[in-house]
């Protein structure tokens, strides 16, 4: 695992108290080894998360964004989780247009009981943004195109 | 601001792979930090005497505890800090337990995170501001969700209590699963016996309003006032005329509908009373069955009820019911057994389900107690049961327990021997679970006083030969195996969530596990709560359980509503929207968003119109918060200030790190 090798990420989680956030305690409680990178944020609901709060993230050097909520159908509050994923799904494909590698943001449903899948999310999610390594900052060109 | 952060030790479940005191040292660097400790139980009352203590000594007005999940802990030290006389919104917990120590085992990349995760919490309370909660009325009345066993305990004792109960059962009589049992195990009592007394209970009891042969149409509103919609279903007879004399059932020409209350393995008339101890005893027409619905002509049973009650033009009937609190039981379904193809369920008219042996055995059922092979009606020499059907089979993605079916098996097992004395009887089974209070004498009871021959070992094929089905499948104690040849099969089918389980969850806005059973606000010390304040759970609608189990969480759950009815007034939490007027430019975008219609139009004294927040109706989803243009409208505790703090925080600390 990246994280435990000493070459750990700057990766931020965006998880919603009720599914995603009660699932990686789950995770914990249950032991599951992930990898140390991420860093959560607790918000009462995945829709409370403003597209520009990742944005915001990353403009502060983080190299990768992770939101999760509840599955779709099952959010505390009905549809909170609808709003996040019409607005985080635009957002993703406006990232590589401010370039962002596409592989540095995820939207993701874990529900409170599935640790196991949390782990999962993490451990791939971690993977995936070691695969595209450190972030450059904006303005050093980098993968999705030369911004200057 | 002076912020105190307390750092646990959790025993050795943090301090084993985080160094807490480190923690704490390098939170005494971070801003507004004026003191820090670590402890080894912080949650101990002298670890919240500690800080009760320094909030006085080093005055602070701010505090962060990294220990565990504030899911877990939130409120206790929430509490603390109140008691200390600071407002007890001005805390933030840092997780460093579930999210930190518990899932990594590296000393240095573990603290280094708990280090990140405090200054994270501590820049977020930092921008926290003193809330305190408003006061709504409560509507004492009680919605009860399903009446099984354990909804109609749930009804009875909320009733008892004082509360006016509405009590919603899907079928045309209360009772449950319970109602169709013959005996129950440990003691074989005559289920119905038992359960007789308690429906009459419930049918009486002037408190509680029943609504049978209904469903819940939505469900709106909030702890202490919820409306719910009820779909009251056609049952095409006026119940308010019907006595419940059945002569309709006995004129019925149509005699071949299907019959829910005996499992399918009869038959009944489309107008019928489920069972002769239903209550309310009422008739019902099945119209996928009655002619006057599938031919458009017929009429008997209007002909012949002397007391003109039947109506097919009657439709559904939505009643809305305002009510403060919710329980809701409504139990579990059985593994359709047409999925277990390797025994033949479903082709083979001999193996049948647990549930419909029951109806076989039941005095009551359509062989009046008379055990029979549904293919001949012959009474069967050898039976064979088959445990976990469909229960701890990943290959079905079901593996879970079913909790009840050791037990019910030794119980039919036993009740074969007493009905055919000459019979033989064997069990197939894994393991055979008895936790319970008599439980395991029960099963050595049937092992030794009534000859079971129990086969520890799965079943791999059943097939017909002759009249008669034979069964393989493995001895795992002998190593060898075997083949029984067996007049009738009874499975063991998987306890399953209730049919449209999911759907329901939706309308109450509660979880739901990957199975469809409704999930616990806390598996050890919350079971009949759930996440959403006001609804509480009771019974196999959490899990499979049986009868002792889902009565005593009938009871639970109703002593949950009662003792939050015992305040005429409930405390809203603050940590609502709300809408800064000087920003606020009127788009109302807010008010479309809102879930829960908490935010209305208000004009100001110039004549602007803002938002304005319903204190007791906003939940706190902060939805409203990312679709503002202007920021005007911010959930507290949750702003964008304090989000954004904790996104700089750490990524200071990033930076702090890469460059140092």
């Amino acid at each position: 695992m990246p994280g435990m090798e000493g070459t750990e990420l700057r990766i931020i989680g965006f998880l919603c108290n009720w599914c995603s956030y009660g699932g990686a305690d789950t995770a914990g409680v249950s032991r599951f080894k992930q990898p140390t990178d991420l860093r959560i944020i607790r918000v009462p609901c995945s829709g409370r998360v403003d597209p520009l709060l990742v944005v915001k993230a990353f403009m502060e050097g983080a190299d990768g964004v992770l939101v999760s909520g509840c599955h779709p159908r099952d959010c505390h509050y009905s549809e909170g989780n609808f709003y996040a994923r019409r607005r985080l799904e635009v957002l993703k494909r406006f990232l590589p247009f401010m370039g962002i590698e596409p592989g540095r943001f995820e939207y993701t449903w874990v529900s409170a009981s599935e640790g196991a899948r949390w782990q999962k999310v993490v451990t791939d999610f971690t993977d995936q943004v070691h695969a595209l390594g450190p972030r450059r900052n904006f303005g050093e060109g980098n993968g999705g195109g030369d911004i200057r | 601001m002076r912020i105190g952060v307390f750092v646990c030790h959790c025993g050795t479940n943090i301090d084993g792979t985080v160094d807490s005191h480190q923690v704490a040292e390098e939170a005494k660097k971070f801003p507004h930090v004026v003191y820090a400790t670590d402890y080894l139980y912080t949650c101990s009352e002298p670890g919240q005497q500690e800080i009760q203590q320094a909030v006085g000594e080093h005055d602070l007005d701010g505090v962060v505890v990294a220990a565990c999940s504030p899911r877990m802990h939130e409120n206790t030290f929430r509490r603390t800090i109140e008691r200390a006389g600071l407002n007890r919104y001005m805390f933030e917990m840092a997780n460093i337990r579930e999210h930190c120590s518990w899932i990594g085992e590296d000393r240095e990349a573990n603290t280094h995170k708990a280090i990140e995760l405090v200054r994270m919490a501590v820049a977020k309370v930092a921008n926290h501001v003193h809330l305190h909660p408003s006061y709504f009325e409560v509507n004492k009345r009680v919605l009860v969700i399903g009446a099984g066993v354990a909804g109609m305990q749930a009804a009875l004792d909320c009733a008892d209590g004082g509360l006016d109960v509405v009590l919603v059962e899907k079928k045309s009589s209360i009772g449950g699963r319970m109602a169709q049992l013959d005996k129950t195990f440990p003691t074989v009592d005559c289920s119905i016996c038992i359960l007789g007394p308690k429906m009459v209970d419930v049918g009486q009891h002037e408190k509680i309003k029943l609504c049978t042969y209904s469903e819940i149409e939505d469900i709106s509103g909030y702890v202490g006032n919820y409306t719910v919609n009820i779909r009251r279903k056609a049952t095409y007879v006026d119940w308010g005329k019907c006595t419940g004399c059945g002569l309709c059932m006995e004129k019925c020409p149509s005699k071949k509908a299907y019959d829910y209350h005996n499992e399918g393995i009869a038959d009944t008339t489309a107008i019928n009373i489920s069972f002769p101890q239903a209550i309310p005893k009422k008739a019902t027409i099945d119209p996928e069955y009655c002619r006057q619905f599938t031919k458009g002509k017929c009429g008997v049973c209007a002909k012949v009820c002397p007391l003109g009650a039947i109506d097919y033009e009657m439709e559904d009937e939505i009643v809305a019911e305002e009510v403060g609190a919710i329980i809701v039981a409504t139990g579990y379904g059985l593994l359709n057994m047409e999925e277990l193809g390797e025994y033949g369920a479903g082709r083979y008219p001999d193996v049948i389900t647990g549930i419909q042996y029951e109806r076989f055995l039941n005095a009551s059922g359509p062989t009046q107690g008379h055990v029979v092979r549904p293919s001949d009606g012959e009474e069967p020499k050898r039976v064979v049961f088959i445990s976990c059907a469909g229960s701890r089979d990943a290959s079905l993605d079901r593996p879970y327990c079913s909790n009840f079916c050791c037990m019910y098996i030794a119980k039919q097992a036993i009740l074969t021997r007493d009905h055919i004395p000459d019979s033989e009887v064997y069990v197939f089974y894994m393991d055979t679970r008895s936790p319970s209070k008599g439980y395991e004498e029960f099963i050595r009871r049937a092992q030794e006083e009534y000859g079971v021959q129990y086969v520890r070992g799965r079943v791999s094929r059943i097939y017909p030969k002759g009249k008669r089905m034979v069964v393989r499948g493995a001895d795992t104690l002998l190593g060898t195996q075997v083949e029984v040849e067996t007049d009738l099969v009874v499975l063991a089918t998987a306890a399953t969530c209730a049919p449209e389980a999911e759907e329901l969850a939706e309308k109450l806005r509660i979880s739901y596990d990957e199975y469809g059973f409704y999930m616990e606000s806390h598996p050890k010390l919350r079971p009949v709560e759930t996440n959403t304040s006001g609804v509480f759970l009771a019974g196999a609608c959490q899990g499979p359980k049986d009868i002792p189990a889902a009565v005593g969480q009938g009871s639970a759950a109703a002593s949950k509503v009662l003792s939050l009815f015992s305040k005429d007034q409930l405390e809203s939490d603050p940590q609502i929207a709300q809408v800064m007027e000087l920003r606020c430019v009127g788009c109302l975008k807010c008010a479309d968003t809102c879930p829960f219609q908490a935010i209305e139009e208000k004009e100001l004294p110039d004549g602007r119109v803002v938002g304005h927040v319903i204190e007791t109706v906003c939940q706190g989803c902060g939805l409203c918060t990312s679709i503002c243009p202007s920021g005007a409208i911010q959930l507290q505790q949750c702003t964008d200030n304090q989000l954004i703090a904790e996104v700089e925080a750490l990524c200071q600390a990033w930076r702090e790190r890469s460059s140092g």
